[in-house]
């Protein structure tokens, strides 16, 4: 999908940062490009962030732009909602993916169908933030993951950044971008390193998967945190399977383009995202690929996610549900 | 236009002509739904329209309101065309919302209406969101939510009430009560005596006043506005109405009887206000019949005018999902209308 957002920028000044910085200069940059956008949602503000996300972005833009919230979910998605209609560009954070319920009638009914049902004579320019995911022993409702509500449901946008280059041009164009827009952070992945452009200009379209790792045996089509997994493993197997990685990013409108091209050069293909399994992303690429290139599918499509549980809290159990590198390996060799 | 200034005769002779038009439409509209013409639901504001015109002529042009699933009378009060809003009713392209909507969902942001609203309490954060960027942007202008005695009982309502005290947002809730949630008497669903009282629990003015009365609610707005626009915060008004037509049209309407009505009907807010006019010797009967009249072809002429729009085009129904449009929703359809073939 082409936005009017995408313009030039200079890709060879790049700097290595962390998820979480990128995230946050995306912010930086957008709050200070645009005074119509603003941050709101629970201690984004003084408490920079549960998870440090947006710390010092208060100190710097002051308590009108970075706005911290009661705790109401339904309101503040649903004032988000409003002021979008109105002419501002809120960014609205919820704290934790699992809390996304609570505010859901304001997202379902009003922020996902307005435009349509009043004949496009309005535009929803609202940004979502939210951070999803297992791994720090948080237990079932603070763990999940759940953007594949959001990319099933028409009017709705998702983004699921696998690298921190990734999430900070994918935000960037979310902020930028006349549609809502649903970005999920997994939490595991905000120490990722990564090499990002600096130049306030870099944005990366909706709906365009990016092939992280070239490769000829399999293609391993993955989402967040299982992007590293999946590199890792493509590492591992190097020399005896070659594995090309490509990292999903846009998860609704999808690129059926790179997958299609992706499988019609291996034959074989892998999804890796933590949401449970059945009927999510994994049903959707499969879905995709079938009906656009069913006669280059040589061997089974293999799913790797969590087997339709939440997330335990005891490190033994989560560790069992949540997939990792093995898991994408075990893949695999299963149909190699 | 949208703003009436109550207070000059004028603007009195145009407020009772806009409750008049508002009358005609939902009167023309249940006919018209009896009748098979209009699909969907319909529910109507006969009865309330001191509270809608009267809220509105206290605004200016810019501000905002939110609406609720019974919103045909708040938006001819915004000002809106009773003629795209019966081509909406009809379900036509040339309708508010080009036949995606329906009753229950005319809208016009231009104009300042945010949506009529299909969902009980949904309106409440949305105008304190418009709230919101009037205050972000330093505009002159506040956002004023319609909401049902039914929706009080509903938290995100109260939510969106907390969220505009905390920040002094320019925002004002007025409640309709019209004594019915559907079926279920007010006094069923709230412990308290006055809905008004909640105001108390944000620390914010909250009253009561008779909503059959358009100059008592034409007051309290103007005063709710002028509180909104200066500073100083939202305003929580309670208007004590009551609507004459079942919840929906075709209610059997169980939970009440005819004496209950007509009791009502003696404090008519049309009959009552056209009275107050004449005895100040400002209007005579045959100048009410002919404003009667006029309301009534204007809203023959909206019926005329829908009756003759255009049909949407059936691809129609894949548009305006959204500002940039995904390649999803094309391919998928067109697959969808594929003929097979053999292979
Ligand atoms: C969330 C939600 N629950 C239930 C309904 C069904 N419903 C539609 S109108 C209504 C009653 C609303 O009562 P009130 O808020 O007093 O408004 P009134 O109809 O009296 O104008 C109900 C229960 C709905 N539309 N939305």
């Amino acid at each position: 999908m082409s936005t009017e957002t995408q313009t030039s920028y200079d890709p060879d000044q790049t700097t290595t940062m962390t998820m979480r910085e990128a995230i946050r200069q995306a912010l930086r940059e957008e709050l200070d490009r645009d005074e119509d956008v603003f941050l709101m949602g629970e201690d984004v503000g003084h408490f920079g962030g549960v998870l440090d996300v947006t710390d010092g972005l208060y100190d710097e833009f002051g308590d009108t732009r970075v706005r911290d919230t009661p705790i109401s979910e339904a309101g503040f998605m649903g004032a988000g909602v409003g002021a979008a209609a109105t002419g501002s560009r809120p960014v609205v954070e919820i704290m934790f993916s699992d809390f996304l319920g609570v505010s859901m009638e304001q997202v379902m009914n009003q922020m996902a169908k307005m435009r349509y049902m009043f004949g496009g004579k309005t535009e929803m320019p609202i940004t979502v933030r939210t951070t999803e995911g297992g791994g720090m022993g948080a237990a079932s409702q603070h763990s999940g993951t759940v953007h594949t509500w959001f990319a099933h449901f028409p009017g709705l946008l998702a983004v699921t950044p696998g690298t921190p280059a990734a999430a900070k041009g994918l935000l960037k164009t979310a902020i930028r971008s006349d549609d809502p827009v649903f970005f999920f952070e997994n939490k595991m992945t905000y120490e990722q390193q990564g090499e990002v452009p600096t130049d306030e200009e870099f944005t990366i379209p909706l709906g365009e998967a990016n092939v992280e790792r070239e490769g000829e045996d399999v293609t391993v089509v993955a989402t967040q945190r299982l992007v590293g997994e999946s590199l890792s493993a493509a590492d591992e197997l190097d020399g005896d399977v070659s594995l090309e990685v490509i990292d999903l990013r846009s998860l609704y409108p999808l690129d059926t383009d790179t997958l299609v091209e992706s499988l019609n050069k291996t034959g074989r293909m892998v999804v890796a995202d933590e949401s449970p399994l059945s009927y999510g992303v994994h049903s959707e690429v499969v879905a995709r690929v079938m009906e656009n290139a069913f006669f280059s599918i040589d061997a089974p499509i293999e799913r790797v996610g969590v087997p339709d549980t939440h997330i335990p809290f005891s490190p033994a159990l989560e560790g069992e549900v949540l997939p990792d590198a093995a898991d994408v390996r075990r893949a695999v060799q299963r149909i190699t | 236009m949208v703003t009436i200034d109550i207070e000059t005769e004028d603007g009195r002779r145009e407020a009772l002509r806009r409750m008049l038009t508002i009358r005609a439409f939902d009167s023309t509209a249940s006919d018209y739904f009896a009748d098979g013409e209009i699909p969907g639901f319909v529910h109507l504001y006969i009865g309330e329209e001191a509270v809608g015109t009267g809220a509105c002529a206290a605004l200016e042009d810019q501000d905002y309101i939110t609406s609720t699933h019974r919103g045909h009378g708040h938006c001819i009060a915004k000002g809106l065309d009773p003629k795209y809003m019966m081509a909406e009713l009809f379900g036509k392209r040339d309708g508010y919302c080009n036949g995606k909507g329906g009753s229950m969902h005319i809208a016009d942001v231009d104009a300042g209406m945010l949506g009529a609203n299909g969902i009980v309490g949904a309106g409440p954060p949305l105008a304190t969101g418009a709230a919101l960027t009037a205050q972000q942007k330093g505009e002159d202008r506040i956002a004023l939510a319609f909401f049902g005695d039914g929706a009080v009982a509903q938290g995100q309502v109260h939510e969106a009430i907390n969220l505009a005290a905390t920040w002094d947002l320019p925002a004002v809730f007025l409640v309709e009560n019209n004594q019915f949630g559907e079926g279920t008497p007010v006094d069923l669903q709230h412990n308290v005596q006055a809905l008004s009282e909640t105001a108390e629990a944000y620390d914010i003015p909250g009253f009561t006043i008779d909503g059959m009365d358009i100059t008592a609610v034409y007051e309290a707005v103007g005063q709710a506005r002028e509180r909104a626009a200066s500073g100083d915060g939202p305003t929580f008004i309670e208007a004590e109405t009551y609507r004459y037509r079942g919840h929906f049209e075709g209610d059997p309407q169980p939970y009440r009887d005819d004496d209950d009505v007509a009791r009502w009907r003696e404090r008519d807010p049309i009959e009552t206000f056209k009275d107050r006019l004449v005895d100040r010797g400002e209007l005579t009967e045959e100048e009410y019949e002919a404003l009667r009249e006029e309301a009534e072809s204007t809203i023959e002429e909206a019926v005329d005018y829908a009756r003759n729009a255009e049909d949407p085009a059936p691809a129609e129904a894949y548009d305006d999902m959204f500002a940039v449009p995904v390649p999803e929703i094309e391919q998928f359809a067109d697959r969808m209308r594929a003929d097979g073939g053999t292979r």
